[in-house]
């Protein structure tokens, strides 16, 4: 197995930390601690700028015009673009643009026409509505919001929950149940358009995190075509299913990225802060934990790299996958809390970013599947059909 | 947590100032303590969290206005909900925010 990177990708990789260095970075200094996004004019500045480096859209297929790059060099760059402040939930202030819902990718023609495109084009936002106040990590059992055909149309009642970007989004898709007796086998994906008669965003749910706030939705005898079904009428798990196991690898790598640059800052910080009429440096207590950084931080990389060399290989990675999430999540939490102790009554200030990444930290042991849910997907692989 | 802020409206006086912390949070002033005339943030870049803004408010605009107030470690996301909410329900933005503050703002509908 070879660990080496390609010259290619040391060519991108090092492009783009200068580019996380020498233009994000020096932008936080005007902006809000919590700030998710960029003024209108340093994002359209910075936006060119990636368009010029070819690196516009890195998750869009090459046949919809993205720049074809593979997912182990995706996974290196997901890992630069998230050191800084942001850099957990708004890796460069979005400005390498995004792929929008993957899931699109598999719309027909027609969906393709109204919805894809324009979101690719970035004309319409979009969200994705999955949770519901009754549960996340269990969607086959959890969905309780109905849809019902009459005619053409689907009318859909319900509610979700933690559903990020609906408020400002020009559709999304909802998960609903279309036969109640068939557990994940009854489960219905549709893009609604966000200015559907009964649909509403309730409120904004406030957690941790403090880029890229949920919201609750509710529908209420809300229509929809059924030429919005996407994918078959009952498939709809498969399709959420999908999109899960696949966010496991850049979400991983999101963390990592902060882990190192929390470690960076650790170093740096202990070479210049005296105690006692030492550097903290010298201190073994520091020592240790800075080396324990360094093994959590490789060990979590090395296991997200390897997920990713197989899903570029085309080989099943799933369970490669939810050990990178577990990994990550898990080690990145502790880097940054042990960097936050190094750097005493400081590190907890909003005047350093260690505040931002302990909290939004947190909720990667959560989002995008639980921690023990991921422990149950691997434990369900080594232990095979026994524990279905 | 209730998506509006309707705590008793407070006259804004020199008193009520000294009285406040230095927090982070939200504010709402009112001109007649009714009408919401602007919706305010007070974030890590208040060097005296809701007592220095609302002190410089007082300072700026003079006695005669109402303020209420909600201590809230989060004021970004706890402003984009007061600010989507009162668009919400009155159409437009409150008076005294700049237009610059509806850019980008979502979509609410609260019941």
């Amino acid at each position: 197995m070879d660990l080496s990177l390609t010259d290619e990708q040391k060519l991108i990789v090092d492009q783009v930390r200068r580019f996380v260095r020498e233009e994000v970075v020096p932008l936080e200094d005007g902006l809000d601690p919590d700030a998710d996004s960029l003024p209108p004019e340093d994002h359209e500045r910075l936006a060119g700028r990636v368009a010029e480096m070819g690196l516009y859209g890195l998750d869009i297929p090459p046949e919809f015009g993205g720049p074809d790059v593979d997912i182990v060099t995706r996974t290196l760059l997901a890992i630069e673009m998230s050191q800084h402040r942001a850099g957990l939930y708004a890796p460069c202030y979005n400005v390498f643009g995004g792929a929008g819902l993957a899931q699109m990718f598999e719309a027909n023609e027609d969906q393709k026409q109204r919805f894809l495109h324009p979101m690719l084009r970035g004309e319409k936002k979009t969200f994705f509505g999955l949770t519901e106040p009754s549960g996340g990590s269990d969607p086959a059992r959890a969905i309780q919001t109905r849809a019902v055909r009459d005619g053409d149309e689907w009318v859909i009642n319900g509610a979700k929950m933690f559903i990020s970007g609906a408020d400002r989004a020009d559709f999304g898709l909802v998960f609903a149940r279309t036969d109640p007796g068939k557990g994940r086998a009854g489960v219905t994906c549709f893009i609604v358009e966000t200015n559907t008669p009964g649909f509403h965003v309730r409120r904004i749910v406030h957690t941790l995190r403090a880029a890229r706030y949920a919201t609750e939705l509710q529908f209420e005898d809300m229509r929809v075509p059924h030429a919005n079904v996407l994918g078959e009428v009952n498939g709809g798990f498969a399709i959420a299913n999908d999109r899960v196991s696949r966010q496991r690898i850049p979400y991983a790598a999101t963390c990592i990225g902060v882990a190192i640059k929390a470690q960076e800052l650790a170093v740096e910080y202990a070479k210049i802060r005296e105690t006692f009429g030492d550097k903290l440096a010298h201190r073994q207590g520091i020592q240790w934990m800075v080396v324990e950084n360094e093994i959590d931080i490789r060990q979590a990389l090395w296991i997200t790299l390897a997920a990713a060399d197989k899903a570029r290989r085309g080989e099943p990675f799933r369970t490669d996958s939810a050990l990178a999430k577990i990994v990550a999540t898990e080690a990145s939490g502790r880097v940054v809390d042990r960097a936050m102790q190094i750097h005493g009554g400081y590190g907890v200030t909003k005047d350093l970013p260690f505040e931002r990444w302990y909290r939004e930290m947190r909720i990667r042991r959560i989002g995008e599947g639980p921690n023990e849910v991921q422990r149950h997907i691997v434990a369900r692989d080594l232990f095979g059909s026994s524990l279905r | 947590m209730a998506v509006r802020l309707d705590k008793p409206w407070r006259p804004l006086d020199t008193e009520a100032v000294a009285a406040l912390s230095g927090q982070l949070g939200v504010y709402q002033l009112s001109d007649d303590g009714a009408a919401v005339r602007a919706i305010v943030r007070v974030d890590a870049r208040s060097l005296f969290g809701l007592r220095g803004e609302l002190g410089r408010e007082l300072a700026e605009r003079g006695e005669g206005l109402f303020f209420r107030l909600e201590v809230n470690h989060q004021p970004r996301t706890r402003w984009l909900e007061l600010m989507m909410a009162h668009r919400a329900d009155h159409g437009r933005l409150p008076e005294w925010n700049p237009p610059e503050d509806g850019e980008g703002l979502g979509r609410l509908s609260p019941a």
